[in-house]
């Protein structure tokens, strides 16, 4: 019934927390290898969304879909299993842990060697090769010993798009991945996920409209969790209400 | 019938000492996210000082103000001198430092009193009973009960109805925030932590002529007060009203009924519940 | 990445206990076989504390188990020393109750599950308290039996044999803890430990890591409390107590929580203050309440640590 060209169907997604509905009625579709953006003021439901899309949170009602599969009363880690991926707003890497750690834990998660109780993690010598891979291409192999909390924020936050591509998840969920960053290193993650294939498809929030533009084919705003206008990017730009409630918030722009 | 109802009593009696620390532990639980797990040698220190006043005054009211006041005293040093600081930020380490001191005071209880049983003796004006037929209706066990119900009231007030409780409730603790409001978070939380203190040293001088005082009742009472806690839900008062009154008359009934396995029936009950609502009956989240 | 010096301390470290009781005094022995014991039941806890982050105040639970098993089999059964099938059962014991006990708590938050657990492991207290007839109440289960290892010219009941006995278990059971703290599943622990949420959204069902977790730490305790009631020719309450727990506890966070072979060292510190102190006054909980407080003031990250960073200078 599902296309299998929709990576994602959301069905009037809504999700309450006592008295505050922080999502109502929320529906939309992403194609297979699309760039598909999710802008609002904060508060208009946003986060909640993601935590819906990743499974850290049950939706009250709604369905939501992936790949065809009904996706809504799985758990996060079964919905990572299926290809989601996600990057958290605020860094959530294992900061003391090693560079190499963390990858290699991103590594791990498929297949059973998670639950080898014997053999030394770094005697696989599959996992260090395409560790080694993915950091040498990003540049910070040499520093894999390194705990992450001694990386520079800008660099953090590419270790967390590293984690999640080194996954070959399909459906990648970024949330404000450019938060925190300097205009320069914004710019350089902006090219970075423009040049990422179209096997991956991709959803983000960013407050920054630059990027949002830069990157974005289809465009969903969201005020008041429910949504408010859904189009191309020009379309939306141009949108007298989605105009209204953004002059506002030009002003006092991060 | 006879059997039923003096079980009964005697479960609420107990419940309701059950409460007076299980509200304590929870209070701190819920906005101070401190497990203290000096709380059952609190009620044991109260108890014995109170015995030692009641022996020397013969007075039994001077006995709780003096346990009381005691506890209340060392709950606030103890908080400002040691929990406040930074080494004791994370629940870990306010777990070992509680548990420390639990250590100390009991073995400083044995030291001091030694480990032979002691027993409040009651005082004179409530040394009756109440008659109903073949029931007899100990004046004390009633008095205890009353106690129970106008602390929960006092309780219930101070959540519900003083700024200091509006803090309880809304979980804040950010110093920041409520010195924007005028109200000094240090000195709430010295106030929460002192009033738990004092009301466990308090149950356990009025627990005094009921079920005595003896060397392992501090961990057996801190065990029973924290099985309430997560049956009745953290940081909810009627949870712990309610799952105190429960575990007090199931371990009240499971001592005559099922000797053997009374500790059996009150951890089944733990699982049973936890196993429906992980948050326990009032908890949130 | 790894310290150089530290192979060489290992060596050095082994060499000694092979060899003291060539020139300690036969207490002294005993006394080292009481500190590997608690050794083994250190590290056990640090897989689960140091490694998943997940604290008990409850680890007798399996000590006592185990060592309850023994002394059951030992003195209600055999009448004797069955050692191949005591062996198998303490450890199957704990490895059961664990994972009875794992299915109802690990669902819980962090401060829930230390009280949930310290709970449990009361109640097996008290049931061992009061069960006299299986148990032995309170006067626990005297006259237990060491193991009778012909052919081998073992005579376990001799101090320096017995010895090495136990520290023969002590290098498998090191061997293997270090095995699995340092493989794949050990691995995934550690991202446990350091943020549950990445775990989840890597794709980790991280409830059945820490149950694994959970089951292989106690088998360790197990052991240790097979072990504990050989050396002891007893069985009491008191390896279910709270007091066991919180020894055993502390002995990993004074030796360094984390490191495996710090709450080993933990272990070793804890035993000789207890012995020194147990020999002037009675009021060992008071000293070891106050070990509590300075370890959380002063210690935190532990000795082995410490000793660590001392070495790099």
């Amino acid at each position: 019934m599902r296309s299998s060209l929709e990576a994602l169907v959301v069905e009037n997604l809504s999700k309450q927390f006592g008295g505050l509905r922080a999502l109502d009625g929320v529906s939309f579709r992403v194609e297979a290898g699309e760039r598909f953006a999710i802008i609002g003021p904060n508060g208009a439901g946003k986060t909640t969304l993601f935590q819906l899309l990743s499974g850290m949170l049950p939706p009250s009602s709604g369905r939501i879909f992936a790949f065809g599969k009904d996706i809504t009363k799985l758990s996060a880690h079964r919905r990572a299993a299926l290809g989601i991926g996600r990057t958290f707003q605020i860094t959530n890497l294992f900061l003391n842990l090693t560079v190499l750690d963390n990858v290699l834990l991103a590594l791990e998660a498929s297949g059973l060697t998670r639950f080898n109780l014997l053999r030394p993690i770094y005697s696989y010598k599959d996992f260090l090769t395409r560790a080694e891979n993915i950091l040498n291409q990003w540049g910070i192999w040499d520093r894999r010993n390194f705990p992450v909390r001694s990386l520079s924020y800008g660099e953090q936050r590419q270790l967390e798009i590293i984690l999640t591509l080194s996954q070959n998840r399909s459906l990648l969920l970024l949330d404000e991945p450019t938060c925190g960053l300097s205009p320069e290193e914004a710019k350089s993650f902006v090219s970075m996920i423009r040049a990422f294939s179209r096997e991956f498809t991709i959803l983000l929030i960013d407050h920054d409209m630059d990027v949002i533009f830069d990157i974005a084919e289809k465009v969903i705003v969201l005020h008041f969790g429910r949504v408010l206008a859904f189009g191309y990017p020009e379309e939306v730009k141009g949108n007298p209400q989605v105009q209204e409630i953004y002059m506002g918030r030009s002003n006092e722009s991060s | 019938m006879v059997f039923f109802i003096n079980q009964t009593i005697n479960g609420i009696v107990f419940g309701m000492l059950l409460f007076l620390l299980a509200a304590g532990l929870s209070l701190m639980l819920g906005i101070m996210r401190i497990v203290n797990l000096a709380h059952g040698s609190y009620y044991l220190l109260g108890g014995y000082i109170g015995f030692s006043i009641a022996k020397h005054t013969n007075n039994f009211f001077l006995a709780c103000l003096g346990g009381l006041l005691a506890i209340g005293i060392l709950g606030m040093f103890t908080y400002k001198v040691i929990l406040e600081k930074r080494f004791a930020r994370e629940a870990l380490g306010q777990v070992l430092i509680t548990f420390g001191m639990l250590l100390i005071i009991s073995d400083l209880c044995r030291w001091i009193w030694g480990g032979i049983p002691l027993a409040i003796p009651k005082p004179q004006i409530l040394q009756g009973a109440i008659y109903f037929g073949k029931i007899v209706f100990p004046l004390y066990r009633l008095a205890v009960i009353i106690m129970g119900g106008v602390i929960l009231i006092f309780l219930w007030w101070f959540q519900e109805r003083t700024k200091y409780g509006a803090i309880v409730r809304a979980g804040v603790d950010d110093d920041e925030m409520t010195q924007g409001i005028g109200i000094n978070i240090s000195f709430v939380k010295t106030l929460i932590f002192s009033i738990g203190a004092l009301i466990a040293g308090f149950a356990g001088v009025v627990g005094g002529p009921f079920i005595g005082l003896s060397t392992g009742l501090d961990i057996d009472i801190l065990l029973l007060a924290i099985v309430v806690v997560i049956i009745g839900g953290m940081g909810s008062l009627w949870g712990a009203f309610v799952g105190a009154l429960l575990i007090g008359l199931i371990d009240s009934f499971g001592k005559s009924l099922l000797p053997e396995l009374s500790i059996f029936t009150i951890f089944a009950t733990m699982v049973i519940v936890l196993a429906i609502k992980p948050s326990g009956i009032f908890g949130t989240k | 990445m790894k310290n150089p010096k530290l192979p060489i301390a290992i060596v050095i470290i082994l060499a000694f206990l092979s060899t003291l009781p060539l020139f300690l005094p036969p207490y002294y022995t005993g006394l080292f076989s009481l500190m590997i014991i608690f050794g083994i039941f250190a590290m056990s806890l640090d897989i689960l504390q140091g490694y998943t982050g997940l604290p008990s105040l409850g680890h007798a639970a399996f000590f006592g188990t185990s060592a309850y098993m023994v002394g059951i089999l030992n003195v209600k059964i055999f009448k004797g020393c069955n050692f191949g099938v005591e062996l198998i059962t303490g450890i199957l014991s704990a490895a059961v109750v664990a994972s009875i006990l794992g299915l109802i708590v690990l669902r819980s938050k962090e401060v829930y599950l230390l009280m949930i657990l310290m709970a449990s492991s009361m109640m097996l207290w008290g049931i061992a308290f009061k069960w006299r007839s299986l148990t032995g109440g309170d006067d626990g289960l005297p006259g237990i039996s060491r193991p009778d290892l012909r052919p081998i010219h073992w005579d376990l009941g001799s101090t320096t044999h017995f010895y090495y006995f136990v520290l023969l278990f002590f290098i498998v059971a090191a061997v293997l803890m270090y095995l699995v703290v340092h493989s794949s599943f050990g691995h995934t622990l550690l991202g446990i430990r350091e943020s549950e949420t990445r775990m989840r959204s890597l794709g980790y069902n991280i409830w059945l890591q820490k149950y694994i977790a959970f089951i292989v730490s106690a088998v360790f305790a197990g052991l240790a409390g097979i072990l504990i009631a050989y050396y002891n020719g007893f069985v009491s309450p008191a390896e279910l107590h709270l007091v066991t727990s919180a020894e055993v506890l502390i002995m990993v966070i004074l030796g360094g929580a984390g490191t495996l072979f710090g709450p080993a060292i933990g272990a070793g510190i804890i035993i000789l203050i207890k012995n020194f102190v147990s020999g002037y006054t009675e009021h060992w909980m008071i000293i070891l309440g106050a070990i509590y407080i300075f370890t959380v003031m002063f210690a935190p990250q532990g000795v082995y640590r410490l000793f660590r960073q001392f070495l790099q200078k």
